[in-house]
C-alpha cells in the first residue's frame, strides 16, 4: 500500500508543480466550452439544450489530451523500467497512476463544471446533473484512455494516434453520460437507468483498463 | 534615478522598498475616497442601486486592458531592448491582469443578473472580456510550463504581442458575431452622457484601481526578482557540491566552475 | 546465492543479438560484461531484469528469496536516471525507497555516501549529469537488493565519483551481493569478464 500511495503522491505532486499539466487540462476544457457558442450562436435557449453535450465533449477531449503523457514521461526517463521490475504488480501500479491522473486532472474538470454551466445557461438541476454524470463517467474516460497511453509508449508515438485509438472506446461513456444528464433535465427517461449504466461502465473500465495497459506495457518496454 | 539605474535589479529592489509604502498608502486613501463617493452617489432612475456596481466594474474592465498594454510594452522590452527587468515585469503582471479581468467578469455578471435575468449573457463586451481572461490564463500556463525563466520570457513575449495585435480583431469579430445573432444590443452602459455625480467617483475609482495595480505589480516584481535569486543561488549551490566533491579529481573542475558562471 | 543463465538467445527487431549465451555468477562476485557496440550488453541486462523476454534459454537465481521473482531482487541502473526534475533530490529518493519496498536504509546516509548530502532540498532539475548519476546510486544504497544490474555505471562520473562508486560496489560484494555490469571502461573492482559477440 505504501508503494501505491507513494506513486500516487509523486504523480500528483509532479502534475501540480511547474511544468505539470494538470491545470492546463482545465484551461483547455474552459476554452473548448467557450468556443462552442461562437459556432452555434449565442442563443441561450439553444445553448442550454446543448449544454450537457458541450460539457461532456469538452471533458472528453480535455481528459484525453492530458492522458497522452501518462506513461510516456516515465518511459522517457527510465522510471517505467523500475516500476515494471518492482514488487508491486504492474496492473496495480497502472491503476495507481490512472487514479493519480484522475485526481489531478479529472477532478478539477468536475469542479469547473458549475462555472461553465453558468456560461451555457444551465440551471442548478442541470448543472448538478452534468457534474454528477461527469463524476461518475470521467474515471471511465481516464481508465480506458490509459490503454491508449500505454499503447502510445509501445508504439513510440502519442498524440493524434492515441486519440484515434481511444475516442471510439469512449463512445459508450459519452452516450450514457449525456443521456443521464438529459434525462435529469428534460426527461422523459428516468435518470437512474442511464446513470447506473454509466457507473457500470466506469467500474468495468476500472478493472479492464489496468490489465490491458499493463499487458501492453509488458511487451513494449524494449 | 535614471532609467539605467532602474534596470539594475538591486537598485530596483532598493528603490521600490522606499516607494511601495507610499504607493500603498495613496492607494488605500484614494480607494476610501472613491468608495465613499460611490456610496453617496445618487441611484440611477432606471437601474436603482444596481448602478453602483459600475464603480467597481468599469475600473476593473479598464485595467484588464491596461495590464495587457503594460505587458506588451514589457514584452517589447524583452524582445527588442533585452531589458533585464522587462520579463520580470511581464511575468508579474499576468496574474494581476487575470485577477482584474476575472473581477470585471464577475461584477459584469452580477450587474447583468437583474437586467437579463441570468448571470451570463453572450453579450459582445462580456464575451470579449471572457476571451481576454482565457488569454491571460493561457499566458500564465505558458509561464508555468517552462522551468527556465529566460526561455519562457521570449515565448511569453511573442504570445503577448501577438495577443495585443489580435485583441482588436477578436473584439471586432465578437461584435460582428453578436450583432449577427442579436440585432438589439442587450445592455447600454450608462450611455455616453454620464452625469457629473457619476463621473467624478468613477474617475477617482479608476485612478485608485490603477494605483492598486502599480502597487501590486511592483510588489509582485520584487517577489519575482527574489524568486529568481533563490533559483540562481540553488544552482550555484548545486555546482558547488560538484566542485567540492571533484576538488580532488582535478580535470573535471572546469565544468563545475562553468556551471557557476552561468547561474 | 547463484545467478545462472543458460542457452540465452535474444532477438530484437527481427535481428538475433546473441544466441546460446551461458553465464553464471556467485554471491560476492562481479561480472563485467564486455563486447563491441551492439553486441547485446544492455539486452543481456534487460533480459535478467525481466524487461525483455528471451527468445530461448533460461535465467535462474538459486538461493535467493523464494517468494520473489528474479527482477524483484534486482536493482537496475540503466542509461536513464529515472529522476523527475520537478521533484527535489530527497523527494526523488524517498519515492523510490517507498515504491520499491523491501529492506531499506537511511536515505540521508545514502545521500552522504554519494556526496549529495547538502543537495537534498534542491530540485533534481538543477543537477548535472554526474550528480544525477550519483543520485541514482543513492537509490541502490537506500533499498536493499542482492543483485545489481549496472549499465555503463561509470559514465558521467568523475574520477572521485568512480573511486566512491568502486568502494560502494566492494561493500555490496562483501555483504554477499552480486553485480553484473555492462561496461566499456574498467569497472575499478575485481571482476570476472564475460565477453559477448566475439572480440572487440
Amino acid at each position: 500500500m505504501t508503494a501505491l500511495a507513494a506513486l500516487i503522491r509523486r504523480d500528483i505532486r509532479i502534475a501540480l508543480r511547474v511544468g505539470g499539466g494538470a491545470l492546463i487540462g482545465v484551461l483547455f476544457f474552459l476554452t473548448v466550452v467557450v468556443l462552442m457558442p461562437f459556432a452555434v450562436g449565442p442563443d441561450l435557449a439553444l445553448l442550454s439544450r446543448l449544454g450537457p453535450a458541450i460539457l461532456w465533449l469538452g471533458a472528453l477531449l480535455a481528459s484525453l489530451l492530458t492522458l497522452d503523457r501518462l506513461f510516456m514521461a516515465d518511459h522517457e526517463d527510465g522510471s517505467l523500467d523500475l516500476i515494471a521490475m518492482s514488487r508491486t504488480p504492474l496492473e496495480l501500479a497502472c491503476a495507481a497512476k490512472a487514479l493519480a491522473h484522475w485526481l489531478a486532472a479529472g477532478l478539477p474538470l468536475i469542479i469547473a463544471t458549475p462555472v461553465l454551466g453558468l456560461l451555457l445557461n444551465l440551471d442548478m438541476v442541470a448543472t448538478g446533473a452534468v457534474a454528477l454524470t461527469l463524476l461518475a463517467g470521467t474515471p471511465a474516460l481516464t481508465f480506458t484512455g490509459m490503454i491508449g497511453a500505454a499503447l502510445a509508449v509501445t508504439l513510440h508515438r502519442g498524440g493524434l494516434l492515441m486519440a484515434v485509438l481511444v475516442l471510439p472506446l469512449s463512445i459508450p461513456v459519452l452516450i450514457f453520460g449525456v443521456a443521464a444528464s438529459q434525462a435529469a433535465i428534460v426527461g422523459p427517461m428516468s435518470f437512474g437507468a442511464p446513470f447506473s449504466i454509466l457507473c457500470a461502465l466506469s467500474l468495468v473500465s476500472l478493472v479492464v483498463g489496468p490489465f490491458a495497459a499493463a499487458a501492453s506495457l509488458k511487451h513494449g518496454l524494449d | 534615478m535614471t532609467l539605467i539605474d532602474l534596470a539594475n535589479p538591486t537598485r530596483f529592489l532598493a528603490l521600490t522598498a522606499r516607494v511601495l509604502p507610499w504607493l500603498a498608502a495613496a492607494t488605500v486613501a484614494l480607494l476610501a475616497i472613491g468608495l465613499y463617493q460611490s456610496a453617496v452617489a445618487p441611484d440611477d432612475y432606471q437601474q436603482g442601486a444596481t448602478v453602483k456596481i459600475m464603480f467597481i466594474h468599469v475600473p476593473n474592465a479598464w485595467l484588464s486592458m491596461f495590464v495587457w498594454g503594460v505587458m506588451s510594452i514589457a514584452s517589447l522590452g524583452t524582445l527588442v531592448w533585452r531589458h533585464p527587468l522587462a520579463d520580470v515585469a511581464a511575468k508579474a503582471a499576468a496574474p494581476i491582469g487575470a485577477a482584474f479581468t476575472f473581477l470585471a467578469l464577475l461584477t459584469g455578471s452580477l450587474w447583468g443578473r437583474p437586467m437579463w435575468g441570468t448571470y451570463w449573457e453572450w453579450d459582445a463586451r462580456l464575451t470579449s472580456v471572457l476571451i481576454l481572461f482565457l488569454m491571460y490564463l493561457g499566458l500564465m500556463a505558458l509561464w508555468r510550463a517552462v522551468d527556465d525563466p529566460a526561455r519562457a520570457a521570449r515565448a511569453a513575449a511573442v504570445l503577448t504581442l501577438v495577443g495585443a495585435i489580435n485583441l482588436p480583431i477578436i473584439k471586432f469579430s465578437v461584435d460582428w458575431w453578436n450583432t449577427l445573432h442579436q440585432p438589439a444590443s442587450v445592455m447600454r452602459m450608462g450611455g455616453p452622457a454620464l452625469d457629473r455625480s457619476f463621473l467624478i467617483p468613477l474617475l477617482v475609482m479608476a485612478i485608485a484601481f490603477t494605483l492598486l495595480f502599480v502597487t501590486l505589480h511592483l510588489a509582485a516584481m520584487r517577489n519575482e526578482i527574489l524568486r529568481r535569486r533563490v533559483r540562481s543561488l540553488q544552482m550555484i549551490q548545486a555546482s558547488r557540491i560538484a566542485f567540492s566533491s571533484e576538488l580532488g579529481a582535478g580535470p573535471r573542475e572546469g565544468s563545475a566552475s562553468k556551471g557557476a558562471g552561468t547561474a | 546465492m547463484r545467478l545462472c543463465g543458460s542457452g540465452l538467445t535474444c532477438v530484437r527487431g527481427g535481428r538475433e543479438v546473441f544466441t546460446g549465451l551461458d553465464f553464471d555468477a556467485a554471491a560476492g562476485e562481479a561480472i563485467a560484461v564486455v563486447g563491441r557496440n551492439g553486441s547485446g550488453k544492455t539486452s543481456l541486462l534487460r533480459l535478467i531484469a525481466g524487461l525483455l523476454i528471451p527468445a530461448g534459454g533460461t535465467i535462474a537465481l538459486a538461493g535467493g528469496d523464494a517468494e520473489l521473482t528474479l527482477p524483484e531482487q534486482c536493482h537496475y541502473l540503466g542509461h536513464r536516471d529515472a529522476l523527475k526534475p520537478a521533484l527535489s533530490v530527497a523527494e526523488n529518493l524517498s519515492f523510490w525507497a517507498d515504491f520499491l519496498g523491501g529492506e531499506r536504509f537511511d536515505a540521508a546516509e545514502s545521500l552522504a555516501a554519494v556526496g549529495l548530502d547538502h543537495a537534498s532540498d534542491l530540485p533534481a532539475a538543477f543537477l548535472s549529469a554526474g550528480q544525477r548519476r550519483r543520485l541514482s546510486l543513492a537509490r541502490l544504497l537506500t533499498v536493499h537488493r542482492p543483485v545489481w544490474l549496472l549499465d555503463e555505471p561509470t559514465t558521467a562520473l568523475d574520477v572521485a565519483g568512480q573511486d566512491m562508486f568502486g568502494g560502494l560496489m566492494r561493500d555490496h560484494l562483501a555483504r554477499g551481493g552480486l553485480i553484473i555490469a555492462a561496461t566499456h571502461a574498467p569497472l575499478g573492482i575485481e571482476s570476472r569478464e564475460l565477453r559477448i559477440g566475439g572480440t572487440a
